[in-house]
């Protein structure tokens, strides 16, 4: 077991620089999730980790050790892969056991180290099948145990659950949490998929184009989402964007068509700033006309099952609004739009940067 | 494709028939040719069914053809050129797959180029070669002046000598050094997933615990198809054996003894042509390339079934 500090690491392919200025701490037993679109570098960083991508510049330590230089062996990282990675000439046990016998365990200890994890995995009875043989959760399974049994410093995975279909995906996702409680070895988990991210994580570290956009637990990442890229990528419908400038007053900001939203007094901009206002989803409910803080043009209503998704537009900037409660607006009319003064999240119209005098707590914590 | 046509049915099947006849019709042949004796293989028009003479002949020809030792000469360089092959051309595509050095490509290419230089074009070059497979070494040294340094230094002329004709590693060298194998083995290698790579890396096998655990299991039946390949290719050789082997005593091949008992003015000195002991002498000959194929196919088509790769 052990923690892991990434120091202003970075990485380049020849001359293109695909990620740099990477600070980050792993605390000893913590799941940490780096969430991002592809491409953004977070599979890169998690092999960097790993010690199959070179470090480009800056250093990775693993329980106190620098690891630039060692091979991946030597890390004492296991690693789950997205397409499982069997060999699939090995049957489900010689899998689970090829670590221990290429570390010349002897062949008695090693069996019943197999056994007992694919005991706790629930493989026992699949030991002697080919993986090939198996179906994708269970050949999931044979990945997780082909991990543990190494009993790793470091467990890292790398979007392992995204070739499941998605009521296994929920199931493994339970059993990745289920081990981890169990063996509290530190992880990083890499997705793409923020339930994923939300669900599993102690922390949360959202990458886009090779930096990190903000670290911390899913709920700040949530309520206190460091920029516009963080706020449109957590939470699901997306958070919608309203440009706007603030007013002389400072307390106020003034939507493109003139309607104003008041700002909480936490928030003074500059007079004059041109901003983003966010308002989520689930935050925000609907009321006849006059009845809300703005009015915006009815569009038409999803149907949910659990509640209902509704779309406005408010100018041409679509807004959409999820609620329990049932309306029945015809298309084009114009309705008023109701939410709770401390559901705005304000950011800088260049920058995309949170205005927010208390920013998340963790954002910045990486000890000087 | 599912489809119910009838006629485009009979019309493969006889278009099937016919070349199987094609192929069938020769061999046939000279197994009939095998069991007569020498008046009825020589009488118009030609027989058609087989007679009893075919254990007689075949004897005749064994001992004529000295065939018992030449088994095993051509044996142990169809084998040699076998595991040559395999072991090579595998250890040659590792490399080349696998790692990344500077000039790889390059390297490649000029394995590949070879595939169109295959030993009867180069036969010559090769056959000076094999007379002293140093002799390149002898050139450079000549070249660069150091032969007479040498000689003035020490007063030792140095004439590099190493002799492959007359030996089963001047049969066997030349039929290994195609880039057959490496081609077959590269394309196989470039299949293999990157993770399968970073699975055994992580789990700490190193780059030849690799290759051993993972690669050549995986590989098993491309390396049947390269070796039964290799099998008949070098079991067929008859113009390299001809040119390097004159010691036919003792390093003789069998392709090239058969070729002796083939009558022609020579051999025959107008006499009667022996046709029937030349064909039993075929039969023998043809006999283990055939058992390969057929021991071999075993594997191929488990290697069609294991579709897990």
């Amino acid at each position: 077991m052990a923690e892991i500090a990434i120091r202003n690491a970075g990485k380049t392919y020849g001359k293109t620089t695909i990620m740099q200025g990477i600070n980050l701490d792993i605390r000893n037993g913590e799941f940490v999730v780096i969430l991002g679109p592809s491409g953004c570098g977070k599979s890169s960083l998690l092999r960097m980790i790993a010690g199959l991508e070179e470090i480009s510049s800056g250093e990775i330590a693993i329980g106190g050790q620098v690891v630039n230089q060692l091979e991946p062996r030597e890390r004492g990282c296991a690693m789950v892969f997205q397409n499982y990675a069997l060999y699939p000439h090995m049957t489900v046990g010689e899998n689970i056991g090829y670590a221990l016998k290429v570390a010349r365990m002897p062949k008695a200890e090693r069996l019943a180290k197999v056994a007992a994890t694919a005991q706790s995995v629930g493989l026992t009875e699949f030991l002697d099948r080919k993986p090939g043989q198996l179906s994708g959760g269970q050949r999931q399974r044979v990945a997780m145990a082909r991990a543990i049994i190494r009993e790793p410093k470091v467990f890292l995975f790398d979007e392992p659950l995204s070739n499941l279909d998605a009521k296994l995906r929920v199931q493994m996702r339970h059993e990745i949490r289920r081990i981890h409680n169990q063996i509290h070895a530190t992880s990083v988990f890499v997705t793409h998929d923020q339930h994923e991210g939300m669900t599993l994580a102690d922390r949360l570290v959202v990458m886009n184009k090779g930096t990190i956009e903000q670290i911390g637990t899913p709920e700040e990442v949530y309520e206190h989402p460091a920029s516009v890229y963080v706020a449109g990528f957590i939470g699901s419908p997306a958070m919608n964007f309203l440009p706007g400038r603030v007013d002389d007053s400072r307390a106020a900001v003034v939507l493109d068509d003139g309607q104003i939203i008041p700002l909480m007094s936490a928030i003074r901009p500059a007079a004059g700033q041109l901003v983003q206002i966010g308002l989520r989803p689930e935050k925000l409910s609907l009321a006849p006309l006059g009845g809300g803080a703005l009015t915006a043009r009815f569009d038409f209503a999803e149907e949910l099952g659990s509640g209902r998704l509704y779309h406005l537009k408010i100018e041409d900037v679509p807004i959409s609004v999820m609620a329990a409660e049932k309306h029945s607006f015809g298309e084009g009319q114009t309705i008023g739009l109701r939410f709770p003064n401390d559901a705005v999240h304000v950011f800088d119209g260049a920058s995309g940067l949170r205005l927010d005098l208390h920013p998340a707590p963790t954002a910045a914590m990486v000890p000087a | 494709m599912i489809e119910r046509t009838p006629l485009l049915n009979f019309a493969t099947h006889v278009i099937l028939l016919v070349g199987l006849a094609l192929v069938i019709f020769p061999i046939w042949l000279a197994f009939v040719a095998a069991t007569h004796d020498l008046r009825a293989v020589n009488s118009a028009p030609v027989e058609l069914w087989p007679g009893p003479h075919l254990w007689a002949n075949m004897q005749e020809a064994w001992v004529l053809s000295d065939f018992g030792p030449k088994f095993v000469n051509t044996l142990i360089v169809a084998v040699g050129v076998v595991v040559g092959k395999v072991t090579l051309a595998c250890i040659t595509a590792f490399s080349l797959v696998f790692f990344n050095y500077r000039g790889r490509m390059l390297i490649f290419w000029l394995i590949f180029i070879t595939l169109m230089l295959p030993l009867e074009v180069r036969i010559v070059p090769t056959y000076a070669v094999a007379a002293n497979a140093l002799s390149p070494f002898q050139v450079m040294l000549d070249a660069t002046g150091l032969t007479g340094l040498i000689e003035t230094v020490s007063g030792i002329r140095v004439a590099l000598e190493w002799n492959l004709l007359n030996s089963y590693t001047g049969m066997i060298l030349p039929l290994v050094a195609t880039a057959t194998g490496t081609f077959l083995y590269r394309q196989f290698f470039l299949t293999v997933p990157d993770e399968l790579v970073e699975a055994a890396r992580m789990d700490g096998a190193g780059p030849l615990r690799f290759l051993w655990d993972t690669l050549i299991p995986l590989s098993k039946t491309n390396i049947a198809a390269l070796a039964t390949i290799m099998f008949v290719y070098a079991w067929n050789q008859y113009l390299w054996p001809l040119l390097i082997i004159t010691d036919r005593a003792n390093y003789g091949m069998v392709v090239v003894q058969l070729s002796d008992l083939v009558p022609d003015q020579f051999s025959t000195g107008g006499g009667t042509p022996t046709w029937h002991l030349a064909m039993a002498a075929t039969l023998m000959v043809m006999l283990p390339p055939i058992a390969i194929v057929i021991f071999m196919q075993r594997w191929f088509v488990r290697g069609l079934i294991n579709t897990d790769k």
